[in-house]
């Protein structure tokens, strides 16, 4: 599985959640498929975009977060399946892409679970409620959205292939997307308009 | 133990009141009771860390989805975070309020403290931010409305260094 096929997989319902990525190929993926204003892109700061997701999580429980991690960012913060299991905001997904690289690098730097580490069971005896590892667009869609049907927190690990897009770059400089994240949360939290569909997620 | 309760509850009282709903704590020693105070107010989000950088970005998170927080460390913490202080809440502009025990200064007698407490000031220094210490009851108040006033205005990280003379009872 390819992980814009992946995303794409998973793309109608992503664009009405809030979305907090990690650095790289996903957010670049991601943006590809049509950004949105809910979505929000962590760079550089490796391993705390489930830190960032957390955060907001905890502070607006109306709203669904997704976090889009990466095995080699959540290796660097393991600690966070804890914290976050701990808390078991019902109202997060987080979805790891495994490629067993550091893929921005190139594909030699292999990490732990090339060697057999598994993150979703790391994720189980965290005390994550729901876990699960998906190799297919198809079994990935049927995890997330029974995920976001469960409404409890959720660590989905999806196995993809170690290639990443031609361009890393995205036209939004990271404030920009910033303070445009940070205003679309703050008119969410706003007494909902006439025009507003009943069910849609945020 | 003689932490002091009193400049404990002065502390939080001063958290209270500048809007603060959500804490991320590691705790140690001396701030065993902000985070008891933070565990029976029910208006406080206590979040009990595993490493502190966590509480950068969930402070980040936090201050996107409209909530004011701190972080409470100790030093050594704040050491563990500088990555997530400068990757996350200097390069996207988070008014970051860090409340750090000031372990390893005089009067320090564990010697395991005493290289953190020998280095911190330099680091704030070398990472540009703003601190001012906290060593008497009288002025907690009014410094933790001005850290946050700061924070909020520069968008920066601030900090306040909880020293040994309001913090201990020697």
């Amino acid at each position: 599985m390819l992980r814009v096929d992946a995303l794409r997989a998973i793309y109608p319902e992503l664009s009405r959640c809030i979305v907090v990525t990690n650095m790289g190929a996903a957010p670049a993926e991601l943006f590809s498929l049509g950004h949105q204003p809910g979505f929000f892109y962590v760079w550089h700061s490796m391993g705390l975009a489930s830190s960032v997701g957390l955060g907001i999580a905890l502070s607006r429980p109306e709203l669904q977060v997704v976090v889009v991690d990466g095995d080699g960012s959540l290796l660097m913060n393991l600690g966070s399946l804890t914290t976050l299991a701990r808390y078991r905001p019902a109202n997060l997904i987080h979805l790891v892409f495994d490629n067993e690289v550091l893929l921005s690098v190139g594909r030699s730097f292999t990490t732990a679970t090339a060697t057999g580490s598994d993150l979703a069971a790391i994720a189980t005896a965290s005390g994550v409620p729901r876990t699960g590892t998906c190799r297919t667009e198809e079994e990935l869609r049927q995890a997330f959205t029974g995920a976001l049907a469960a409404q409890e927190l959720a660590c989905l690990v999806a196995k993809v292939e170690p290639q990443g897009p031609p361009s890393y770059f995205i036209d939004l400089h990271y404030l920009e997307s910033r303070f445009e994240f940070q205003r679309h949360l703050r008119r969410l939290a706003a007494p909902p308009m006439a025009g507003d569909r009943e069910g849609d997620r945020r | 133990m003689p932490v002091s309760a009193l400049n404990s509850q002065v502390v939080y009282d001063a958290l209270k009141a500048n809007g603060i709903r959500l804490l991320s704590v590691l705790p140690e020693t001396w701030l065993v009771h902000l985070v008891s105070l933070a565990e029976e107010d029910p208006e406080m989000v206590l979040v009990r860390l595993a490493k502190e950088e966590e509480g950068v970005g969930i402070s980040a998170g936090a201050y996107l989805a409209g909530v004011k927080s701190a972080m409470l460390m100790q030093n050594h913490g704040l050491l563990a975070s500088i990555n997530g202080i400068v990757s996350l809440a200097q390069l996207y502009r988070i008014p970051l309020l860090m409340l750090v025990s000031q372990r390893g200064g005089f009067g320090e007698e564990h010697p395991w403290q005493t290289e953190g407490g020998g280095v911190t000031e330099h680091v704030l220094d070398a990472l540009r931010i703003q601190y001012m210490t906290l060593d008497e009851p009288g002025h907690v108040a009014t410094r933790v409305r001005q850290a946050m006033a700061l924070a909020e205005a520069s968008l920066r990280p601030v900090a306040l260094l909880l020293c040994r003379g309001l913090m201990w009872e020697d």
